[in-house]
């Protein structure tokens, strides 16, 4: 049996592709390889050791130690846009996938006019942030002026909602797809056979297809959670933080310290970094709890 | 059976209102944009009338407000969308089939890169980027696509890796067999196997870049590029006076070929966004 394989033709055949392949990996790999360089590897370890300095301009940067992190964590506006945010990814978390996961479970029970209401909830997705941003101020301004008296940039719990709002009609139509595809994968012997076993509805809701969804579940709560953390044009076009920048969000923060700053880039930079690690921290922590959680079918 | 029917019509008809609700944003919008400035002050909400209808003066009147051609934006938004969009599929698709089939340290390396890249928020790299993109002259639509294959190339190679898994060795072999380099081997055997791919790829490529607002906004020089989404935001924010309409105008202009394009590929648009879900 040995000496049959050793001999096999394609195994030879496999080896000497992987050896010419080899030398085209200049064609091949280099281009991707050199932009990603110039687009992310070299900016990740240039901000990295940025964020240790002290600069108005690139020209005069002076090294400070953690200077700029004690500035970071001791800002208050920066505490504060991470609490919103926390919150604001909390609710809208809950809100996107309860909605989508109760839009994807009666979408797919063979009602009329399923495709096409499919169709209408996803639509929102494809518009940008800043034009959905736009859309919504419009309208949320008129319907807040008209019946609350007060307006959008003066009143930050309008500003809150409206975002959950907005960040909700977006996306929700995007995991509700992800949890369509997920409710249609579910072996249909399985339900069959809990209907046999007398099981109610309920119970085969509970015991039968949300476990059955649980990757779907993992892939929906990570997506909305790291945009949720992430967000940032949306943010800019409804609220751009008004009133007094308490419907700013992190990467808005961020971005303000770095340009409406005059004194020290720095802090933005060390923001940015503490950012970055609470971002992978909650990305990696999630993947692993709901992980936990999936059914081997 | 009676009662499940009835169950089905009323499912049937609270998600037609719910697809209404869903849609009305944009209505109003539409509705607007044919409407005079004074008419939508008064009321946001009401429909055009014989006093307030403005006919397509907003249109004629947003095309050049805010000092800025809007053709222009269209031109440059689309001409970033096209060129790395083009970019990335050839770039990536080709680094993907190397590392799987190379698979040596350095490609793994490249790899979990490419994975690890994509948790990383952009405020991560915001300004070092633009710095970087500014020495390297690539602040103009023309150059700027290299810096989307270096920021995008994250989720296309971790997509495109793993369908290259997917292709069987074998077909590869025989096209080697048969004389072919391993350049003749990928585009005439493998890029039409991974066809799907590319769509999907491309798809949420062109959701991507199409709408990014930052990236664009810190590379290149405002004053002479401006892309659809700056044109919006800038009318928005910086411009001294406010048009409503004339802005209602523009979205509705930016929203029409989006809601065309995905009418038509609905199919393609919904499998790239699974394909996409898949990471994590």
């Amino acid at each position: 049996m040995k000496k049959l394989k050793k001999h096999n033709p394609s195994r030879i055949a496999a080896g000497s592709t992987r050896k010419s392949v080899k030398r085209y990996g200049a064609l091949f790999l280099l281009p991707t390889v050199l932009a990603f360089i110039i687009g992310f590897v070299w900016p990740f370890v240039w901000g990295i050791y940025l964020s240790f300095f002290r600069f108005r301009t690139l020209r005069f940067t002076s090294f400070t130690g953690l200077d700029n992190y004690k500035s970071a964590l001791s800002d208050s506006a920066f505490f504060r846009s991470l609490g919103f945010t926390s919150a604001f990814t909390v609710v809208s978390v809950l809100v996107i996938n309860l909605v989508a996961f109760f839009i994807a479970y009666a979408l797919t029970r063979g009602i009329r006019g399923e495709g096409g209401f499919r169709t209408i909830f996803f639509m929102p997705n494809l518009i940008g942030g800043i034009v959905l941003g736009y859309i919504w101020k419009i309208i949320l301004d008129a319907v807040i002026i008209e019946y609350l008296g007060s307006a959008l940039a003066l009143n930050a719990t309008y500003g809150f909602w409206g975002l959950v709002l907005l960040v909700s009609w977006q996306q929700i139509g995007y995991m509700m797809i992800i949890y369509v595809a997920g409710l249609q994968n579910i072996p249909g012997e399985y339900v069959e056979a809990a209907r046999i076993d007398g099981a109610s509805s309920w119970q085969l809701l509970r015991h039968i297809t949300l476990p059955s969804i649980m990757p779907s579940v993992t892939i929906c709560t990570f997506l909305s959670l790291t945009n949720g953390f992430k967000l940032f044009d949306q943010n800019l076009a409804l609220t751009d933080g008004k009133p007094f920048r308490e419907t700013e969000m992190v990467a808005l923060n961020i971005y303000k310290s770095f340009y409406e700053s005059t004194t020290n880039m720095g802090v933005g930079q060390a923001k940015a970094v503490i950012f970055f690690i609470i971002v992978v921290v909650i990305a990696l922590s999630q993947l692993y709890f709901t992980r936990r959680k999936e059914v081997q079918a | 059976m009676n009662n499940r029917s009835l169950s089905g019509r009323l499912l049937t008809a609270f998600f037609a209102l719910l697809s209404a609700a869903w849609v009305a944003p944009v209505i109003v919008v539409l509705y607007n944009s044919f409407k005079t400035n004074d008419g939508i002050k008064s009321s946001l909400f009401s429909l055009p009338t014989a006093d307030t209808f403005a006919g397509l003066d907003n249109f004629i009147k947003g095309i050049t407000f805010g000092g800025y051609p809007f053709y222009n934006s269209v031109f440059y938004s689309l001409v970033i969308t096209v060129l790395s969009v083009a970019l990335i599929l050839l770039c990536t698709s080709m680094a993907a089939w190397y590392i799987s089939r190379v698979d040596s340290f350095l490609c793994r390396v490249v790899y979990y890169l490419c994975i690890f890249s994509m948790v990383v928020p952009f405020q991560m790299v915001m300004f070092t980027l633009s710095n970087t993109a500014d020495r390297l002259s690539l602040n103009t639509p023309y150059t700027i696509p290299i810096i989307y294959l270096g920021f995008g190339a994250g989720l296309a190679v971790f997509l495109f890796t793993g369908f290259v898994k997917s292709i069987p060795l074998d077909v590869e072999e025989a096209a080697a067999i048969d004389g072919c380099t391993p350049l003749q081997t990928f585009f005439l055997v493998d890029v039409p196997i991974m066809k799907s791919t590319f769509i999907s790829v491309g798809i949420l490529q062109i959701m991507w870049i199409w709408n990014d607002y930052l990236l664009p906004y810190l590379v290149l020089d405002k004053t002479v590029y401006k892309t659809i989404p700056i044109h919006i935001q800038y009318l928005q924010g910086s411009y001294g006076q406010v048009d409503y309409g004339a802005t209602m105008a523009l979205i509705i202009l930016c929203l029409l070929p989006i809601v065309i394009i995905y009418f038509l590929c609905q199919k393609h648009i919904i499998k790239g966004v699974l394909s996409g879900a898949v990471k994590g």
